[in-house]
């Protein structure tokens, strides 16, 4: 899978405790930087009702659905209960010379 | 406890129903509902729900309540609660005992004086059938008269818009939404839906509705009149409280609970749409809520009270609405408020704050395109809860994050 790492964007381009949407091939991806300044990726669209995450809100390792407010723990993908049961599927990410990378499988 | 039983498969009484498991309740659960379907979402009824005229979203299937062990009962009006044996009495005979009893009856759609009963083309907006029979009639050439300017009405404007049905709407009031959301928002949602083609009219009086072959002839108190293939009424709803009343509880605008969300009966507690409750963020005021988050929340803290753990209620009011591409969200009551500071977030989108005299923020409205507001407003919402006074000035500036109010 480390063939597939895809550049994102510059590190700082994410500010901490935040999140961005990823455009790619088609998928979309949401991208974190953590308050502790490391960084994830999980499916960009809510198990619930296809929302973009990457329009909500990021509160400690927890990203909450804007529309609706499910929450998932976006280090492990783990939804956090209602209205989300499904969980998200999350991918590698690494950080070299600034720059982030996500593996998309 | 052996037996939990609840009244009223919504959002609700779903949500409490896998509450109890989660918070480690072995017992029995009973979760009776009117309708025939399992537990369904209602937001999708009058927006993209109506679109996609596919069966009712639930709020989970079947697999998930078996192996929860929650007994749904459809298609089972309760009619009867016997305090004295803890029983509830099923429209089939069935009784049903309960150690503690939830209820979670919902609201009914308000009527008119002089709404015509039983009739096919004037209709309200309510069940997964409602929609249904009032999707039939949306189709290009068609007319809807939607009778209030509310929420759902509003709603459902968009969508049959979207149907390509002609759509006018007519309000009581001089503006549309005139309940909880401010006018500058109001006045951006009536723009859009004209822009839309939807005929507003506001102050309007209906004088009464002729049934005229296979249309409804609506007389207005101006004189006018107007010919529509269906009509649906939209003026708010009322809480299902016949079922509380008759077995002695208080009923005060809804089942009256406690901040715990007991009722009079400490082993019956009521949650959601039905009932009317203490707000601890607004010095204790007696409100009730029909909305979709709250029933949610107060289906999730009946839980764990129904279960002894005597939690307040804690939450902030918060509602959404989606009309075309534009999503209303708002957070808190602004009733009064001294100070409104507006947030502007670019491409149409802004936010309004109201703050009270002592500089407290007591709610936040926002609109814009898709998501736009929902971030600030979900930080709005933290704010309100935590109790903060920001200096007005920053909530107006997009120069201060929000999220640093919130630490500060």
């Amino acid at each position: 899978m480390t063939d597939n790492w895809i550049e994102v964007c510059a590190a700082n381009e994410i500010d901490e405790e935040d999140v961005i949407r990823f455009d790619h091939e088609g998928r979309t991806f949401a991208v974190y930087r953590s308050p502790d300044d490391e960084y994830f990726a999980t499916d960009g669209l809510c198990t619930h009702e296809h929302i973009h995450l990457a329009d909500g809100l990021v509160m400690d390792d927890i990203i909450e659905c804007p529309k609706h407010n499910g929450r998932f723990n976006y280090k492990t993908g783990q939804a956090k209960g209602a209205p989300v049961c499904v969980n998200l599927k999350t991918y590698p990410v690494k950080v070299e010379a600034g720059n982030v990378f996500i593996a998309v499988v | 406890m052996k037996s939990i039983v609840i009244v009223g498969a919504g959002e609700c009484g779903a949500r409490a129903a896998f509450g109890l498991r989660e918070k480690g309740y072995e017992g029995e659960i009973t979760l009776i509902g009117a309708e025939p379907h399992l537990p369904y979402e209602r937001p999708p009824l009058s927006k993209e729900g109506l679109v996609d005229a596919q069966g009712p979203k639930h709020v989970a299937e079947l697999d998930r309540y078996q192996s929860a062990r929650i007994t749904v009962l459809t298609d089972a009006p309760v009619e009867g609660i016997d305090r004295g044996e803890r029983t509830v009495r099923v429209a089939d005979g069935r009784k049903l005992s309960y150690d503690r009893l939830l209820l979670a009856t919902g609201a009914k759609p308000k009527s008119f004086p002089g709404q015509p009963e039983n009739a096919p083309l004037v209709r309200v907006l309510r069940t997964h059938a409602d929609a249904a029979a009032i999707r039939m009639k949306l189709a290009p050439g068609s007319t809807l008269a939607i009778i209030g300017g509310g929420f759902i009405g509003l709603e459902l404007a968009a969508t049959a818009r979207k149907l390509g049905a002609e759509v006018v709407v007519l309000e009581g009031l001089p503006r549309v939404l005139s309940r909880g959301v401010p006018e500058e928002i109001a006045a951006v949602v009536a723009e859009r839906h004209r822009l839309e083609g939807v005929d507003i009219r506001c102050n309007a009086r209906i004088a009464g509705i002729e049934m005229r072959e296979k249309r409804a002839l609506i007389q207005l108190g101006d004189g006018d009149s107007l010919v529509a293939d269906l009509v649906v009424v939209g003026i708010g709803a009322v809480p299902n409280t016949a079922l509380a009343e008759a077995a002695g509880l208080v009923v005060d605008n809804g089942i009256a609970v406690d901040e715990t969300l007991c009722t009079s009966d400490p082993n019956i507690f009521a949650a959601g749409d039905c009932c009317s409750f203490p707000l601890g963020h607004y010095g204790g005021r007696r409100i009730r809520l029909e909305a979709w988050r709250n029933a949610q929340d107060q289906g999730t803290l009946a839980a764990a009270n129904l279960l002894g753990a005597a939690e307040p209620i804690n939450s902030v009011p918060w509602f959404w609405s989606d009309q075309y591409d534009l999503t209303l969200q708002i957070a808190g009551l602004a009733e009064g408020a001294v100070t409104v500071v507006r947030r502007d977030l670019g491409d149409g989108a802004f936010i309004l704050f109201h703050l009270d005299a002592s500089g407290r923020l007591i709610s936040a409205s926002g609109i814009g395109k898709g998501n736009a507001v929902a971030r600030d407003i979900r930080l709005a919402e933290m704010l309100i809860a935590a109790g903060k006074r920001p200096s007005p000035q920053a909530l107006g500036s997009t120069e201060t994050k929000l999220k640093a109010l919130l630490a500060a």
